[in-house]
């Protein structure tokens, strides 16, 4: 259990980066509190394994520098570091049992053969293959597989901080919201900070406290899941959170109004921004109304998916997303309005603020 | 699924047959029949049942070239096997150093059997050989031609030489589909440098492996070239392996019935410890 500041973490895989587009981490400068349970959400690519293997120690950062409680571990081994990882990829050991497979981190470290058949058993019930401890690991499922490799980043409980590689893709639905839960309940009952990466938004807002959101090798935001739909720092996190994502339209600003096209929208904020910056106006199709006042626009497409509908529609040459209640009606010449609080207004992507 | 049965599917096998049949089945079956007869010339033969075959099972040179045999390809085996194993393992995995390594690796691999022998019997000798001579200077007596010892000694390091490679080149093709994350699981899992040799680098080399012990332990078993161009034989009989012994047989002192006998035994054995590691191996496999 520790808390882990990166400071200044840059890294490229290449040996000599020449730009700044060859590196896969830009700069994260960031700490972990101890204790934390983080999601890291982001793309495809835009180096989320690169920062886990970073804090584990299985790459060493092309600059910054890691300190793990103050001390700096930058150049301290994998095994110094006393992490634990589970990748994204199952990895288990074949010609062993499962069993032993899940022994295995504990018996490396020589703890004593009583604790490692308490810590085994236990987890070896929470990941549900109670009934499979003495098979050969060989032959089971991939989903399986996924959790003793899951199950072998639980099975200590003297670690500074356990990372998770999007841990649950290859297994299914049910058993996914199960094992979510037991990690949970791991971390609030031994303090753990651990980070979780993963793709599915749910997940991540279900499974932290904070949410960190990387884009193109760099953390755009961390927040709590409530701060990430209200208030998205950079445009992307608007997307990314959210279903659908966030509308995000060119907008031209002058004082305390935003223009659209034809429209003028009255902001309840003066936006402070570098003249000349690209200026964006973000809304969410949760506070996008729809009915008999307000802006015109033409509706295109209504899906309705259980809940609520979501309406596309054109509103200034744009598309734009509407979210309405299932028995919600749309007028024959629909208009819409912006809750004003819900606005946010964007200048090269990033998020700015004003004076009320 | 429904199976359709077509005689003619046989005509798509029959050039392969036809190819066996010639150079396998045919020569074999000749064999055969020399072993049972007796010839004086003049192509006539009589019928000598299993003369032959009693008349090699209860010779004192049959048992003698085998005992050299079993223990030239156990030595081989212990050496080949866990050097090549050694020398993949520490073969680069990425980089410059991959093609020069196995260029280098398929090197002696490429070199033609009678010339592999004559490289070494020069490289031997003690008047001009680079090996000899050093040997010599250095103080060592070292005679392939008188000495016993350093004729086995000799023997053992030409086919070290020769083909331990071949082992490397399988084990490396082995190590290198083992994933990045299996080593990255056994840093984090805190796995010392035998757990990952053990527990993630053998399994994956198992198969390979198996492959390598049996073509190594064939080829060794049925050594000729080596002995035949180095020591021929000797000095006295001490490298008289059965393929020699059999070639002397066959060829020098023209026992026709005898040394198809031989022929044939020698060819049950190499198939009988074969087919005995090949079990051995693949089950005690399917066990652990
Ligand atoms: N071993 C490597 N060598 C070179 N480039 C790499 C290596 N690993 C990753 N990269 C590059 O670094 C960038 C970040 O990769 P990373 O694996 O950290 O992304 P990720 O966020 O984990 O993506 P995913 O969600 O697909 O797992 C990518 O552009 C990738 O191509
Ligand atoms: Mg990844």
């Amino acid at each position: 259990m520790a808390r882990i500041d990166l400071e200044h973490i840059r890294h490229a895989y290449g040996a000599k980066p020449k730009s700044e587009n060859d590196y896969a981490l830009k700069e994260v400068h960031h700490e972990w509190n101890d204790g934390g349970a983080y999601a890291l959400l982001g793309p495809s690519g835009c180096g989320k394994t690169t920062l886990l293997n970073i804090i584990s120690g299985l790459i060493n950062p092309s600059e910054g520098r890691i300190l793990f409680d103050g001390k700096d571990v930058t150049h301290l081994s994998t095994q110094d570091r006393n992490i634990a990882q589970v990748f994204q990829f199952p990895v288990i050991y074949d010609t062993m049992t499962v069993y032993d497979n899940l022994a295995f981190p504990l018996r490396n470290r020589r703890v004593p053969e009583t604790e490692v058949d308490r810590r085994v058993k236990e987890i070896i019930e929470m990941i549900g293959l109670g009934g499979w401890a003495g098979k050969k690991a060989q032959g089971l499922t991939a989903d399986q597989k996924q959790k003793i490799s899951l199950g072998r980043g639980l099975v200590r409980s003297d670690v500074s901080a356990i990372l998770f590689d999007e841990p649950l893709t290859v297994i299914d639905p049910e058993m996914k919201w199960v094992l979510r839960s037991q990690i949970k309940r791991l971390h609030k009952q031994f303090g753990f900070t651990m980070v979780y990466v993963t793709h599915d938004q749910t997940e991540a807002l279900t499974f932290a406290d904070k949410v960190v959101v990387m884009y193109d090798g760099q953390i755009v935001q961390i927040g709590t899941p409530a701060e990430l739909f209200e208030r998205p720092r950079h445009t992307f996190v608007g997307y990314f959170i959210g279903s659908p994502g966030m509308n995000v339209l060119p907008a031209r600003i002058d004082g305390s109004t935003a223009t659209i096209g034809g429209e003028t929208i009255a902001l309840n904020f003066r936006p402070e921004f570098k003249s000349g910056a690209k200026t964006e106006l973000g809304i969410r199709p949760e506070f996008v109304s729809i009915g008999r006042e307000g802006m015109p626009v033409a509706i295109t497409k209504i899906e309705d998916i259980g809940r609520h509908k979501i309406v596309r529609a054109r509103f200034a040459d744009q598309p734009i997303s509407i979210i309405l209640d299932e028995d919600g009606d749309i007028p024959a010449d629909p208009r819409i309005a912006f809750d004003q609080k819900a606005i946010n207004i964007y200048a090269d992507s990033w998020r700015v603020g004003g004076e009320a | 699924m429904e199976k359709t049965w077509n005689n003619k599917a046989w005509f798509m096998v029959l050039p392969v047959l036809v190819l066996v049949a010639f150079s396998a089945v045919i020569p074999l079956m000749t064999v055969v029949n020399y072993s049972v007869q007796d010839t004086f010339g003049n192509n006539e033969f009589f019928w000598a049942g299993t003369d032959w075959y009693v008349e090699v099972l209860t010779s004192d040179r049959f048992w003698d070239a085998l005992t050299r045999n079993l223990i030239f390809s156990a030595i081989i085996l212990a050496i080949e096997i866990p050097l090549g194993i050694i020398i993949a393992l520490n073969m680069p995995k990425k980089g410059l150093g991959v093609p020069v390594c196995l260029v280098l690796m398929a090197l002696p691999l490429l070199i033609p059997w009678n010339v592999v022998g004559t490289i070494w019997q020069v490289f031997g000798r003690v008047d001009i050989g680079l090996l000899g001579h050093t040997l010599e200077a250095l103080g060592i007596n070292y005679n392939y031609v008188q000495n016993p010892m350093d004729a086995w000694v000799t023997l053992i390091v030409m086919d070290v030489w020769h083909w331990t490679s071949l082992v490397v080149l399988l084990c490396y093709a082995g190590l290198v589909s083992i994933p990045d994350a299996y080593y990255q699981a056994a840093k984090i899992d805190g796995a010392s440098r035998w757990s990952v040799f053990r527990y993630i680098q053998l399994p994956k080399m198992k198969r390979v492996l198996l492959i390598a012990f049996l073509l190594r332990f064939m080829d060794s078993f049925m050594i000729y070239t080596e002995p035949f161009v180095v020591t021929g034989g000797g000095p006295g009989n001490s490298t008289t392996f059965l393929s020699i012994d059999l070639v002397k047989m066959a060829i020098g002192q023209f026992d026709l019935g005898p040394a198809a006998a031989l022929s044939i035994i020698y060819f049950l054995i190499v198939l009988l410890l074969s087919w005995i590691f090949y079990t051995v191996m693949t089950t005690s496999d399917a066990q652990s």
